[in-house]
């Protein structure tokens, strides 16, 4: 039984978590909110030393197709130490769809053409999403409202139900409109493709899958950073407020909320290590492992960041205190690539087959 | 990290489920499949002294007491293998998983060669004597007591929740032996045999109707000295050392008979339409997602090399599978509907899944309740100040 960390994984975990930690304060996660223009949202400084000085944004990429090489498992610890900072950066448009779809369906011209770019962040990548697309000819017309960090977007690729293509964010009728967005570390923005030319993936199936599977595991870890985090400021405040002549954390009536999240990010951690596990080996139950693992991080990070809220007291209710940064983007990761309700009819009938 | 275990793994585990099927199929057929703790006791005292005759007995202690010496992953595995082929719960798990590594702990050569043998092979049956009717949660304000009388140990008082006494034949205390004592310091850990004038055992009906558990009353009970345990006033320290053998590889097995459960419910909802239901079909799918990761949690624990550290996973475990199968016990009720109200026959008896729904309501108490472990869980697990003790 190796279900644990590598001593090498631990390394990477260890790498990640310091440079987040040092990089993406909240100063200038709240800067980037406060931006304006195509780059609100993106602390663009950290992206490029993410990118380049840190050098892991090419995991989970094999190397032959220009990436890092490793697996799920390590871009999911890369992935739950920014989510510890809610750092405000295009991981989950740009790594986790876009390139990895590029990656697994793209042909080799067009990794060598595309990937480099992205993953030295110099370009920036949205994922497309219609289910309705219209494609003729690969002149596409359709609509997604909710592109992450699509207004900064260089590139694109768009995903129907038939198809996955490349869209240059200047193509010829391509409209990009920036949504005001309750997260403001992930915004995102309407795209409009009216006719537009793309350029289309050569196995557009295996470039979904694989971002599709990205995507949850991606969020999936981001959550379990991120409800980590927020139980661990919530402990540390309950250390040193005092009421009653007493710290609030030796109430019981507190203690146990807070074991309670213990409880289920326990778990989390167990659904992230187990889904990324299961999708590196190529195991039977890989499906079913993502989507607990999507759903089951996502509700324990909501979880853990409405407490966090309420464990404050008034503080926690403030602009200037981190727990709404940590609310929203909970919220957030529950809504997106599928809500926990549809991961778990997913599950359903998985376990059911077709009874129904 | 990785998921599965290794080709000789795979390889040992196909070794012990072919046997326990083979057993299961032929000389023991008639007890496969029984859940209920108190059946058929004689058969399954029979069934303790064949798993030693194959050596399955112990298997992870060391191989010169009747064990194989196993690896933790071989534990995980024979358990996981037992559960599989239906074979009912050790009736002397107590002395198997507890007492017996109790004494490869602390006992001295001789207590080891008196009792290991013997439990090894199914003969002595122990149980458990730690709570009493004023030491419950605080475990610690035992008031039974014990006394050196010449050549003997004397103890009086109770002890509650003895599960298995009835049919045990031994019986570990932990006795306040230092007069005027209090909490964790002069207690003592006793071996006692149970067919004695002293020591009389009445049965506890269950919410369910069953059995398992009883009171015990010791009343001039003896046992010889070198009965003792460790040293006077070390009963506290072996105790705890004993619940942490309580957590461990016996939790992958009883993760398989949460599966069988799990899947009687699933089948259940298909035979009835209940499957169609889609708020029953989320309940399945988080009752699913539940059990995955608390094997997933188990194999955490079960890979921390580091043993003497309890991590997160460890301390949250017992609330989990707890939660989870409470929880599982009302979502079976909501499967079956009205017929999950009555029973099969005349008696007070239930099927699985209505037993299920009542049994499980002690899983949230039994061995630590919930509320302590989310005490124990904000102390230990946090660092947070530690409850006010009287």
């Amino acid at each position: 039984m190796e279900f644990a960390l590598s001593d090498e994984q631990q390394m990477i975990a260890e790498t990640a978590r310091a440079f987040f930690a040092e990089n993406a304060t909240s100063a200038r996660t709240r800067a980037a909110m406060a931006a304006s223009g195509p780059d609100a949202g993106i602390d663009r400084a950290l992206w490029q030393a993410f990118c380049t000085e840190l050098g892991l944004s090419g995991i989970g990429i094999a190397e032959e197709a220009g990436g890092a090489g490793l697996g799920f498992v390590e871009l999911a610890l890369v992935a739950e130490a920014a989510g510890a900072q809610v750092a405000a950066l295009p991981m989950l448009g740009s790594l986790a769809l876009a390139a990895q779809a590029i990656a697994a369906g793209g042909t080799a011209a067009q990794r060598a053409d595309v990937l480099p770019g992205l993953l030295s962040g110099e370009i920036i990548a949205g994922y497309v999403h219609d289910a309705g697309l219209k494609a003729e000819d690969n002149r596409l017309t359709g609509r997604d409202a909710f592109v992450a960090h699509g207004a900064a977007a260089g590139l694109f690729v768009v995903t129907s139900n038939q198809g996955a293509w490349l869209v240059r964010a200047d193509a010829p009728g391509l409209t990009v409109i920036p949504q005001t967005t309750m997260d403001q570390t992930r915004p995102m923005a309407r795209v409009t493709l009216d006719g537009v030319v793309g350029e289309p993936l050569a196995d557009a199936a295996a470039a979904m899958a694989r971002a599709q599977a990205c995507g949850w595991i991606t969020l999936a870890a981001e959550a379990l950073g991120g409800a980590q985090a927020a139980l661990d400021r919530t402990v540390a405040y309950a250390r040193e407020r005092v009421q009653f002549g007493r710290p609030i954390g030796s109430f019981q009536a507190y203690k146990h909320r807070l074991a309670d999240l213990v409880i289920e990010i326990e778990q989390a951690r167990s659904a992230v290590w187990w889904a990324a596990c299961a999708v590196d080996e190529g195991a039977e139950d890989a499906a079913l492992a993502l989507h607990a693992a999507k759903s089951f991080a996502a509700d324990t990070y909501f979880l853990c960041a409405g407490n966090m809220i309420q464990l404050h007291g008034g503080i926690g209710f403030t602009w200037e205190h981190d727990a709404h940064l940590f609310f929203k983007r909970a919220r957030a990761i529950q809504t997106a690539l599928g809500q926990g309700s549809w991961h778990r009819e997913q599950v359903a009938t998985l376990i059911l087959g077709d009874a129904a | 990290m990785k998921l599965g275990f290794s080709p000789a793994e795979e390889q040992f585990r196909a070794e012990c489920a072919d046997w326990l099927n083979g057993q299961m199929a032929g000389e023991f057929k008639d007890i496969k499949g029984i859940t209920q703790l108190t059946a058929m006791p004689e058969r399954r005292k029979e069934w303790e002294q064949q798993l030693a005759a194959h050596r399955w007995s112990c298997i992870g202690w060391p191989e010169e007491w009747g064990g194989r010496n196993a690896t933790l992953a071989q534990q995980v595995i024979f358990a996981e293998e037992y559960a599989r082929a239906g074979v009912p719960g050790r009736i002397n798990h107590i002395g198997i998983e507890l007492a017996g590594p109790t004494i490869l702990t602390f006992g001295t050569d001789a207590q080891k060669r008196r009792f290991l043998p013997d439990i090894a092979a199914g003969k002595t049956i122990f149980c458990q004597g730690f709570s009493e009717p004023g030491a419950g949660s605080d475990l610690a304000s035992v008031r039974t007591k014990g006394r050196v009388e010449g050549d003997e140990w004397v103890v009086n008082g109770q002890k509650i929740w003895t599960s298995l006494a009835h049919i045990s034949d031994w019986i570990f205390v932990v006795t306040r032996t230092e007069e005027g004592s209090q909490g964790p310091k002069g207690l003592s850990f006793l071996m006692m045999p149970i067919d004695q004038p002293g020591i009389e055992i009445r049965p506890i009906r269950q919410i369910n109707g069953d059995a398992e558990f009883n009171e015990t009353f010791f009343t001039d009970a003896r046992c010889p000295v070198d009965s003792l345990i460790g040293a006077p006033g070390e009963g506290w320290k072996i105790a705890m050392g004993l619940l942490a053998f309580e957590r461990g590889v016996s939790t992958l097995g009883q993760q398989m008979g949460f599966r069988n459960e799990l899947d009687e419910i699933i089948a259940a909802a298909k035979a009835n339409g209940a499957a169609r239901d889609p708020l029953i079909r989320q309940r399945l799918a988080k009752a699913e997602i539940g059990l995955r990761l608390m094997r997933y949690g188990a194999l955490r624990m079960l890979s921390n090399s580091d043993h003497s550290k309890i991590d997160g996973a460890a301390l949250t475990y017992k609330i989990q599978w707890a939660s989870w199968r409470r929880n599982l016990g009302e979502l079976a009720m909501d499967v079956l509907g009205q017929a999950g109200e009555v029973a099969a026959g005349d008696h007070y008896e239930w099927d699985t899944l209505p037993n299920l729904f009542l049994f499980s309501r002690s899983d949230t108490i039994y061995g630590g309740t919930n509320q302590i472990q989310r005490n124990l869980i904000a102390e230990r697990g946090l660092g947070l100040p530690r409850e006010p003790r009287g």
